[in-house]
Order: structure tokens, then C-alpha cells, then sequence
């Protein structure tokens, strides 16, 4: 008798051993499937993007020169020469800094008042879609050197032609009109890109609204400011995003069209980075300085996503 | 939003827009006219048409650039690493997306934060890592470079379509003993498609333009990509207009081509992955 119940007992616990043993197969076999599908993406994301990034935090408080085994700790030495003694980062941060806010303002412009004009009943808009869009394919290496022709050249025979002093400048010859040049070869490139988010945004907005405030006799600017434009705040969101981040890190289309020129008035912060790196091999310098970029970056674009989604509640 | 009726604004509207695409294609009249000309014709005045066409100037440099060579490479480089791409980031997306822990709520975080480091903060210790990984100086190496840099943005976006795609097909394809790999490939992947050619797309305007990797990456002449080539012919020939201009043509007629024959699904595309 107590035989049998001590039997049973055993069959119990075998039963339970077996279902917790295939639970725990079951499991692994979960982990392992989580492994196969999310693991190469994983790997490849650490060793290509997070790996450097961390590296790069640890060099930045380095002498290492890129060559020597040695690398030698100097605390913040890096980062209090940026800050004290180095007049050329100052510099291109400034112009970058600029640029940025000039870029990113004309080219928002450009692009809504192109999605704008688009959005109405032209027999043209694909065709002209198509065509505003097309620089945007085309990468800012290229599109540099092309616009390097454009304002040397075509400028030239264009103001010999018309007699316009504004085609009669050196363009990339001075501080100024080489500052505006960038303006507008990066406003070129992106003004389309920017209309395809803003026409995609205005085709959602509702026509009756439309319809019932020309009814009621509000005028076109009225219908825009106060209708489309909150209507649509959240492409503006993504559409600042982009260009400001594309406008700070602006590097291809820099070196080829002035290639930082005149006297280094236009040399963007990364064109600064990659030099000091990589010409001057002061890479401990140049991870320095990368870290703060990075920094600034998160700033800019936080703080912007902030304000503008603080607009879009508000509206 | 397209009102519909054509009036007699509309065609003032138009007229204008078509004098703004006028200008906008301005900047590739000059390019292109002035390709086919003599040095001393371009110098005289860039803004006339030929006299005659001229195509030595394209035959020169097809030879000093290597064409074809930096041509294949920027489309197996292009080709593979978007493959790659594709590949890892859609599987991982479908998965975190069907494995709703926090786990995968936290990589998912983590893959698409990294997406505002800029690549000059990650490119000085990544030369050095690569060079430890043996990994530079090749063809195979910048693509798993690009697979690392692309999987941010293309797992953000499949993660996104992922989650409008109602699980029960796949649940009962496991009913009846699929594998894991059965269902995504056969059954999942396929309805991915819109979203995969966002990201195709998406993902081929920027390696195929992009200057600064492969500018670290392959010191070899011979790996050469286009945007490569270009640069290095131009330090070596400056303000030769003539041989310029049909470098530049040449440089980029092959992704002119590509979007115009795509165009509506590169613009549909490209709003499709900015709105998300």
C-alpha cells in the first residue's frame, strides 16, 4: 500500500520534472529564436555604431595621435584646448551654426511655398514634382562641384549677358557670397525633399474646413495661417528635424563646391573634425571635439522637436 | 486638398511654377551643354549652345575615371549592403514586434536613439576598430559597415509596418508546424513589401552618394565608387571644365535614370518614410 502511494508520488514527480523540463526547452528554444532573428542586427548595430561611439568617449580624453601604441591619458586637456586655445573650431562652429539657421529657414520656405503652389489644379505638378525633386537625388559631392561651375562660370556669362552685378560677384571669392552660396546650393538640393513631407501633409487636410472658411469670405492668407499651417504642424516637425541635422552636419557638398575657402571662413565643423583627425593626425583632438559635436547635435534637435510639438498641442 | 476647378489663376500659377522648374533645371543646362564643348568654347561663353558636339571630352575621362570599375563597385557595394540591410533589420523588427517584453521595448529604444550620433563622432575610432577587425581597405568590409549604420533608421521603419500586420495568419501557419523561419519568409516578408521599398529607396540615395565612409574606407584606386572617383579626378584636374562637366554627367546619369524610371515610387516612398 505504501508502496503504491510512494509510486504514485514518484509518477507525480516525474510528470512534473517532465513539464517543467519541456517548459524550460520551450523557453530556450524562445531565447534561441529571439537570438537568430534579432541578433545579427544587434551585432552589427554594437560593433559599427555603439562600439566606436564609446571608444570614441574614452580617446577624447587621450593624447592618441592614430599611429603610436601609446596612448597616453590627459584628463580634459583636449577638451580645455577647444575651448581656450583653438580659434578655427571656434570659427567653423560659428559658420556651421549660421548656416544652419539660415539653410534650414530658406529651404523650409522654398519647399512649403513649392508644395503649396503644387497642391492647386496645375496640369504640370507631376512633371513639376518631378522636377523639384530630382537635385535631391543627386549626392552633395556632385551636386558641389556642379555648383562650383554654375557660380565661376555660368554666373559669369549670366551677368555678361544680362549685366546683373548680381551674377557679376566672385561668389565663392569672398566671406559673404561664398556663406550664401552654400545657402543656396543646399537649398536647391533639399527644397524638394522638404515639398514632397509638406504636399503628403497638405493632401490630408480636410476640404470642407477649406471651403467653409472662404464662405464665411476669409482671405487666402487668413485660410493659411490659421487653417493649413496648425493643421499641419507636425510635418513642419519632421521637416525642421531633418534639415537642421542635415544642415549641421553638412560635409560633401562643403568640400567640394568652396572646400572650407575663402581663408577658412567656410569650413563646417565636420570638415574641422575630419581634418584634425585625419590631416593632422590629432585623433585624441579630434574625438574630442566629435563628443562635443555629438552633444550639440542632441541639443539642437531636442530642443527643437520640443518647441515644435509644444506648437502642435497648443494648436 | 487640390481644388478643383482651373481658372484663370490657376494658369497664372502655372506659368509661374513652370518658370520656377525652368530655373531649377538651369544648373544641368549649363553642366550638360558645356560637356560636349572645347576648353575655348566653355571659357568664351558657358551659357551658348555648341557649335558642334563634342564627345572627346567623355571618352577622356571614362578612361581617367575608370567608369566602369568605380560603376560596379558603387553597385555591388550598394546592392549587397542594402540586401544586408533588408535582411537583418526587417528580421528583427517582425520579432520584437511579436515578442512584446521589455526586452525588446528597450532595443527597440536603444537602435533608434543611436540614430542622432553623427557619423563624424563614431568615424575616428571606427577606422581603428576596422583595422583591427581586418575589415578596411575592401569591398565585403564597407558593406558590413553599411549594415551597422543602416540598421537603425530601416528596423525603425519595419518595426512601424510590422505592427499594423494582424498576427493570426501567422499563428495559424504555426498551427499547422511551420518553422519560425517558414512563417517570416513565406508569410511575413512578403506582406512587408510596401515598407521594404521605402527602404530600398531610402537606403540607395544615401550609400550610393555617400562620400565620407568609403573616402575612410577604401584607399585603393581600384575600389573606387563613383563619388570617389569623382574627387580624386577633380584634385587632379582642376578647373579642367571640359573633362569636368562629362565626369560629372557621367557621375550622375545612373542614379538620374534610377529615379526617374522609379519616380513615384522614390516620392510616394520617401514621404511614406519621413511622415512615420
Amino acid at each position: 500500500m505504501s508502496s503504491y502511494a510512494e509510486n504514485k508520488k514518484v509518477d507525480v514527480q516525474t510528470g512534473k520534472e517532465q513539464a517543467m523540463a519541456s517548459k524550460r526547452k520551450a523557453k530556450l528554444k524562445k531565447i534561441l529564436s529571439y537570438t537568430a532573428f534579432v541578433g545579427p542586427a544587434l551585432l552589427f548595430f554594437l560593433i559599427i555604431q555603439i562600439a566606436p561611439f564609446f571608444m570614441g568617449v574614452y580617446y577624447s580624453f587621450t593624447s592618441w595621435n592614430g599611429v603610436s601604441a601609446a596612448v597616453e591619458w590627459v584628463g580634459f586637456d583636449n577638451y580645455i584646448k577647444i575651448f581656450t586655445d583653438d580659434q578655427n573650431f571656434y570659427n567653423s562652429f560659428l559658420f556651421t551654426t549660421k548656416f544652419m539657421f539660415a539653410a534650414v529657414i530658406i529651404s523650409n520656405v522654398t519647399g512649403f511655398g513649392l508644395a503649396l503652389i503644387l497642391n492647386t489644379a496645375l496640369k504640370t505638378r507631376n512633371i513639376l514634382r518631378t522636377v523639384f525633386f530630382i537635385p535631391n537625388v543627386i549626392g552633395g559631392l556632385l551636386l558641389g562641384f556642379i555648383w562650383q561651375f554654375i557660380f565661376v562660370k555660368g554666373f559669369a556669362s549670366i551677368g555678361d549677358l544680362t549685366g546683373l552685378p548680381f551674377f557679376q560677384q566672385p561668389w565663392l571669392g569672398t566671406e559673404d557670397t561664398a556663406f550664401w552660396g552654400i545657402v543656396i546650393v543646399f537649398a536647391w538640393q533639399i527644397s524638394g525633399y522638404m515639398m514632397v513631407i509638406y504636399i503628403a501633409a497638405l493632401q490630408g487636410v480636410d476640404n470642407s474646413l477649406l471651403e467653409a472658411a472662404k464662405i464665411d469670405g476669409a482671405s487666402y492668407l487668413k485660410v493659411l495661417t490659421r487653417i493649413i499651417i496648425p493643421l499641419i504642424l507636425p510635418a513642419f516637425t519632421i521637416c525642421f528635424f531633418l534639415t537642421i541635422s542635415m544642415a549641421f552636419k553638412i560635409f560633401d557638398l562643403n568640400i567640394s563646391l568652396t572646400g572650407g575657402g575663402p581663408f577658412n571662413s567656410t569650413e563646417s565643423v565636420a570638415i574641422n573634425i575630419y581634418q584634425e583627425a585625419f590631416t593632422n593626425n590629432r585623433y585624441g583632438l579630434g574625438t574630442a571635439k566629435s563628443i562635443l559635436f555629438f552633444i550639440v547635435v542632441v541639443i539642437f534637435t531636442t530642443c527643437q522637436v520640443m518647441f515644435t510639438k509644444k506648437k502642435e498641442v497648443e494648436a | 486638398m487640390i481644388t478643383g476647378k482651373y481658372t484663370k489663376s490657376t494658369f497664372i500659377i502655372e506659368m509661374i511654377a513652370i518658370g520656377l522648374g525652368l530655373l531649377f533645371l538651369v544648373p544641368f543646362y549649363f553642366v550638360v551643354v558645356n560637356s560636349i564643348k572645347p576648353f575655348s568654347e566653355i571659357l568664351i561663353d558657358a551659357a551658348a549652345l555648341p557649335k558642334e558636339i563634342l564627345f572627346s571630352n567623355y571618352m577622356k575621362v571614362w578612361d581617367i575615371l575608370n567608369f566602369p570599375k568605380a560603376f560596379l563597385n558603387s553597385l555591388v557595394i550598394t546592392v549587397f549592403s542594402i540586401a544586408g540591410i533588408v535582411f537583418i533589420s526587417s528580421m528583427a523588427a517582425w520579432k520584437m514586434v511579436r515578442t512584446p517584453n521589455k526586452l525588446s521595448k528597450f532595443l527597440f529604444i536603444f537602435f533608434v536613439s543611436a540614430m542622432v550620433i553623427p557619423f563624424q563622432t563614431v568615424m575616428i575610432p571606427l577606422m581603428k576598430l576596422g583595422g583591427m577587425l581586418g575589415i578596411m581597405n575592401s569591398i565585403h568590409g564597407i558593406i558590413l559597415m553599411y549594415f551597422g549604420f543602416g540598421v537603425s533608421l530601416s528596423l525603425f521603419l519595419f518595426h512601424g509596418f510590422v505592427k499594423t500586420i494582424p498576427k493570426e495568419i501567422e499563428e495559424s501557419a504555426s498551427i499547422d508546424g511551420a518553422s519560425e523561419f517558414g512563417i517570416f519568409w513565406r508569410i511575413v516578408f512578403p506582406l512587408l513589401k510596401p515598407i521594404a521599398v521605402t527602404v530600398i529607396i531610402l537606403n540607395t540615395l544615401w550609400i550610393w552618394n555617400d562620400y565620407l565612409l568609403p573616402l575612410l574606407v577604401l584607399q585603393d584606386p581600384e575600389l573606387r565608387t563613383i563619388p570617389l572617383a569623382t574627387s580624386s579626378f577633380f584634385a587632379q584636374y582642376t578647373k579642367q571644365w571640359d573633362m569636368g562637366l562629362a565626369a560629372l554627367v557621367m557621375g550622375i546619369a545612373p542614379i538620374i535614370v534610377f529615379f526617374l524610371f522609379l519616380q513615384k515610387h522614390i516620392i510616394k516612398g520617401i514621404a511614406a518614410g519621413s511622415i512615420k
